[in-house]
């Protein structure tokens, strides 16, 4: 018969047994948790945390843009137009038509961190929802759900989101539609693959033994393991999703004149290339740095996301 | 005296006193397809007929070596693979029936796995792992937390140092002793342990074996304990049952089985151990002939292409699994009195 | 072998269709009017009725993807609205011109790719990898409509040279291998190879540090093997990955090379996709983005038989 287990019942030294197979650490340190793990590691890699740094920057910058800029971002002045780097009231210069370009690429920020990074967010929540239930379900779910995508894989990326893009039109929204039809699939992919990996865990049919439901197994269990390599792959899209959706306005099929955007402002600029080359190519050196911060912090969260045995 | 408040459980208690088997198996059969592009079907005939008892109380211990079927049987056993046929019986209870469905049955039986670290969940701590399973029939969390750390402390983990570290934070023998927790959390009275300690050094090994001799004593428990390790077998188990390709082989106690086997495949695995007396060398091996293959096994004996009493008669008749001595039962035909073998003893022995 | 080609080519067959019926919806999706870019705003509902007809609107849409698939499977991809020549025609000839250009910047990025993935891997933790793994990410990073406007500031108009667009001196829409013509390669195949370069260098110092790090490598340098030979090994080791990266990049250059030849008005599809938008020309705008998809499939075909072929691992099964 069973008796209760209680810790009266030990009867064993705790002691002998635990010194020999003793852990590596002596000392007594409390654990931290997997992502404190995470985040103690990130700290220590100058290149994440310097790219990290620059990414707040500029997210601050865009999110206090309407109040910090110098001169009104809108207004122009034809007398004042493509002035150089360095002039004196337009220290980085002016477009066009005159505006200042300070202001205009803080402004820029807004609209060009916004239509990059939303459409990986929206993707990073449907993909993930797809590409888990396909692999956790697994069967005939996962062939349908699967070969569907397949037929978006059989686009090119940039291809697709044009294609898209073409189809519904101008605009923010439209913009964001379709990128974020060309991410879903492969966040997905993604997402099923870890998952169909993790579902074939010896600790999941430990989780089955328990008696516990496949929803429960699924929440307490599945989700806490393939949530992080999935949103790693997410971040390691934002900078190429940052650059789609900025080369749509620089085709014209993203956001419409006049709001600022760094794709936008290099289309428009396009012109000036030989009356003002260093102007013209400001938004771009905007675009390539966020872009590059992305891709050195989405590098280095995957560093520190391995787990050491 | 179940601390579990769901639906109280009838069979946590015994139900047919000591006669009755705890676990009852007959006629198990589990075959996969194999994909092959020549257009063959083929199966992998991975369990092909087993049947066998496990008695109260006892640790039956399950041999043999890779590919013949021992963990297939282990996660038909639980539940996790489904058969293709059989009878399973719980304490007389059929399993998975209306009366004993599924989830009851896990609360009577649990499984230590191979692989410390696949078996825990490495976003999980140790604590976590452990009450996971009371939480889900229905403990409350602290009590389950409360639960956890008595076991831990059972079985030689001081909780307050290792209650909140994650898998890759202990050693593999540590990690073992969580997964024996974790088994015993919801009660059972039978726990299967496929290839548990296989993987750790042999001073941890030895250690873990105590300790699961102990629980069992304390708990009175009812152990299977799957094993390649003849010499760990031998350690542990009262019966030991003896697989090959699929089929038991040889059945019976494990002083009989093991010091005076019936079966040619249990004396040939037997002899093939390397011996550490210089006096008594391990010179050739008895085993001749190619490993099995469980998609194509042979005719008749499945043993009689490596066999050294091979007769014509052993690749035309299947053995039947039948007693040769007090609860001791072998699939040889030259050993069954009337099988038609030349070896074969005269009459059949007062049954 | 044979046996798997095939498999393969049932598997992609639903594929195809599906990816067909993708174009079609496309421009289907659009809000407005197909015609409105063709009819003068005051046509008659008589005159608009005609055009539908003759277009071939007025069906119901699942009639009208079967008549179309069935006119794409005879090799007619409609005429152009714009133009009023076949759709065929135009979209060859620019898919000529895009995949000259993609097949250089596809074989500068493998060359300089692995260049840099073997200095890298070979290397590891080194100054020159460091340098290395920078030029990668620099190489994922940059936006390269963005690059190649800069190097047409540098190289046309400040320092003259080389022409900043088109494809030949004549501006004609065809580009001829000789030295005349090759001028104008030059800057879109550079802009257009960064991209690849990057992931081509990421994915082989990747590998290259894998394949050092096993044991075999280990077990040749014990046996004597010199430097040379146990490099060959790992060439052999990472030659299919490698190569099926090369091919899938050929694939997305073709494919998404809109944004490049915009900036240098080059006459492949990608700018004719980009007339097509702004013109709303539907058979145009399907047929390209027919006839690239498809390009796309079949690529990744030939990647996946090419791969098969070379790793021995891979099951044919």
């Amino acid at each position: 018969m069973t008796a209760p287990i209680t810790a009266a019942s030990m009867a064993l030294d705790g002691g002998v047994l635990s010194a020999g197979d003793a852990a590596p650490e002596a000392a007594f340190v409390p654990s931290r948790g997997f992502w404190g793990h995470v985040g103690h590691r990130l700290v220590r890699d100058p290149v994440a945390m310097g790219a990290g740094a620059l990414i707040l920057l500029v997210v601050l910058i865009a999110i206090l843009a309407p109040w910090i800029t110098p001169m009104d971002p809108y207004k122009g002045s034809m007398l004042r137009r493509l002035k150089h780097v360095g002039d004196a009231t337009y220290w980085l210069g002016s477009d066009e038509l005159g505006r200042d370009m300070i202001s205009r690429l803080m402004l820029g920020a807004r609209l060009s961190l916004f239509i990059g990074v939303t459409p990986v967010l929206i993707a990073f929540v449907i993909g993930s929802a797809i590409g888990i239930l396909a692999g956790y379900v697994g069967g005939w779910l996962n062939t349908i759900l699967m070969r569907t995508i397949d037929v978006f894989f059989a686009f090119p990326s940039v291809l697709l989101a044009i294609a898209l893009s073409g189809a519904l039109g101008a605009g923010i929204f439209n913009s964001i539609v379709s990128l974020t039809c060309v991410f879903v699939p492969q966040i997905a992919r993604v997402a099923e693959s870890v998952t169909t990996g993790i579902r074939k865990r010896d600790y999941i049919d430990a989780a089955k033994l328990s008696g516990a439901s496949p929803l429960t197994i699924m929440r307490v269990q599945v989700l806490g393991n393939v949530v992080g390599p999935i949103f790693v792959y997410a971040t390691s899209l934002i900078s190429v999703s940052m650059i789609l959706a900025s080369g749509l306005s620089f085709l014209g099929l993203g956001v419409r004149p006049p709001e600022p955007e760094w794709g936008l402002m290099l289309n428009t600029l396009r012109t000036a290339i030989y009356a003002n080359p260093v102007v013209a190519a400001l938004p771009g050196v905007c675009i390539f740095i966020v872009s590059i911060a992305f891709n050195l912090f989405s590098d280095g969260l995957r560093a520190a996301m391995e787990i050491r045995q | 005296m179940s601390v579990i408040p769901s639906a109280p459980d009838p069979f946590a208690r015994d139900r047919g006193g000591p006669a009755q088997p705890l676990l009852s198996v007959s006629g198990l059969y589990k075959h996969f397809p194999v994909r092959k592009a020549g257009g063959k079907k083929q199966v992998v005939r991975a369990v092909d007929g087993v049947d066998f008892d496990v008695l109260k109380g006892e640790t039956l211990g399950i041999v043999g070596e890779s590919g013949c079927g021992k963990s297939t049987t282990a996660k038909l056993l639980m539940g996790l693979i489904e058969r293709d046929s059989g009878s399973l019986l719980y304490d007389g209870q059929a399993v998975g029936e209306r009366v004993m469905p599924w989830r009851s049955y896990r609360r009577q039986v649990q499984m230590v796995f191979q692989d410390s670290y696949a078996s825990l969940n490495p976003r999980m701590t140790v604590e976590q792992s452990i009450a996971f399973g009371p939480k889900v029939n229905g403990v409350s969390g602290r009590e389950a937390v409360e639960r956890a750390r008595a076991l831990l402390a059972r079985v030689g983990l001081e909780p307050k140092r290792f209650a909140g570290r994650y898998p890759h934070e202990i050693s593999g023998g540590q990690r073992q002793r969580v997964n024996i927790a974790r088994s015993l959390a919801l009660e059972p009275r039978l726990v299967l342990l496929d290839e548990a300690v296989s993987a750790l050094d042999k001073s941890v090994e030895a250690q873990v074996l105590n300790l699961l001799l102990d629980l069992k004593a304390e708990f009175g428990l009812t152990y299977i304990f799957i094993s390649h390790d003849l010499n760990v077998v031998r350690f542990i188990s009262d019966r030991v049952m003896v697989m090959y390709l699929g089929r038991v082989s040889e059945i019976g106690p494990s002083d009989t089985v093991l010091d005076a086997p019936a079966h040619p495949y249990t004396e040939a695995l037997l002899a093939s151990m390397p011996s550490l007396d210089p006096d008594n060398r391990t010179q050739a091996a008895l085993l001749q002939g190619d490993p099995p293959n469980p998609i194509d096994p042979p005719s008749g004996c499945r043993f009689h292409p490596r066999c050294t009493l091979a007769e014509p008669i052993c690749s035309e008749k299947e053995p039947p699994l039948d007693t040769v001595g007090p609860l001791h039962r072998v699939s040889c035909l030259a050993r069954q009195p009337g099988s038609g073998h030349s070896a074969a003893p005269a009459r059949a022995l007062a049954a | 072998m044979l046996i798997y080609i095939l498999k393969r080519l049932v598997y992609v067959t639903p594929v195809a269709f599906g990816v067909s019926l993708v174009c079609f919806l496309l421009v289907h999706l659009a809000p407005g009017d197909a015609l409105s870019a063709v009819l003068p705003a005051d046509a008659t509902q008589e005159t608009i009725n005609e055009m539908k007809a003759a277009y071939g609107f007025d069906k119901p849409l699942p009639v009208q993807y079967l008549i179309w698939l069935w006119h794409v499977l005879h090799g007619d991809l409609g005429t152009s609205i714009a133009t009023g020549r076949p759709v065929l025609g135009e979209v060859t000839r620019a898919v000529i011109n895009s995949l000259i250009l993609a097949s250089v910047a596809t074989v500068i990025g493998f060359t300089f790719g692995t260049l840099f993935g073997f200095v890298a891997g070979y290397h590891r933790n080194s100054v020159a990898d460091r340098a290395a793994s920078a030029l990668s990410v620099f190489g994922v990073s940059v936006p390269h409509y963005w690059l190649g406007m800069v190097l047409v500031i540098v190289f046309s108009a400040t320092l003259g040279w080389l022409p900043p667009t088109g494809a030949g001196p004549d501006g004609s829409g065809n580009w001829r291998p000789d030295f005349d013509h090759l001028r104008y390669l030059i800057l879109p195949a550079v802009t257009m190879s960064v991209i690849p370069t990057g992931i081509i260098a990421r994915t082989v110092r990747a590998l290259v540090a894998d394949i050092l790090a096993q044991d075999f490598v280990e077990a040749l340098r014990a046996k004597g093997m010199d430097e040379f030979g146990v490099f060959k090994h790992v060439v052999r080791n990472a030659a299919p990955t490698a190569l099926a990266i090369m091919g899938l990049q050929l694939g997305y250059l073709l494919g998404g090379s809109i944004l490049v030849e915009t900036v240098f008005a080059w006459p492949g599809t990608g700018f004719l996709l980009n007339a097509a938008i702004f013109q709303r020309d539907l058979p145009l705008l399907q047929g390209s983005i027919l006839v690239l998809a498809m390009f796309f499939v079949v690529l990744n075909l030939l990647v996946d038989v090419m791969q098969t072929a070379l790793d021995p691992r891979i099951e044919r099964a």
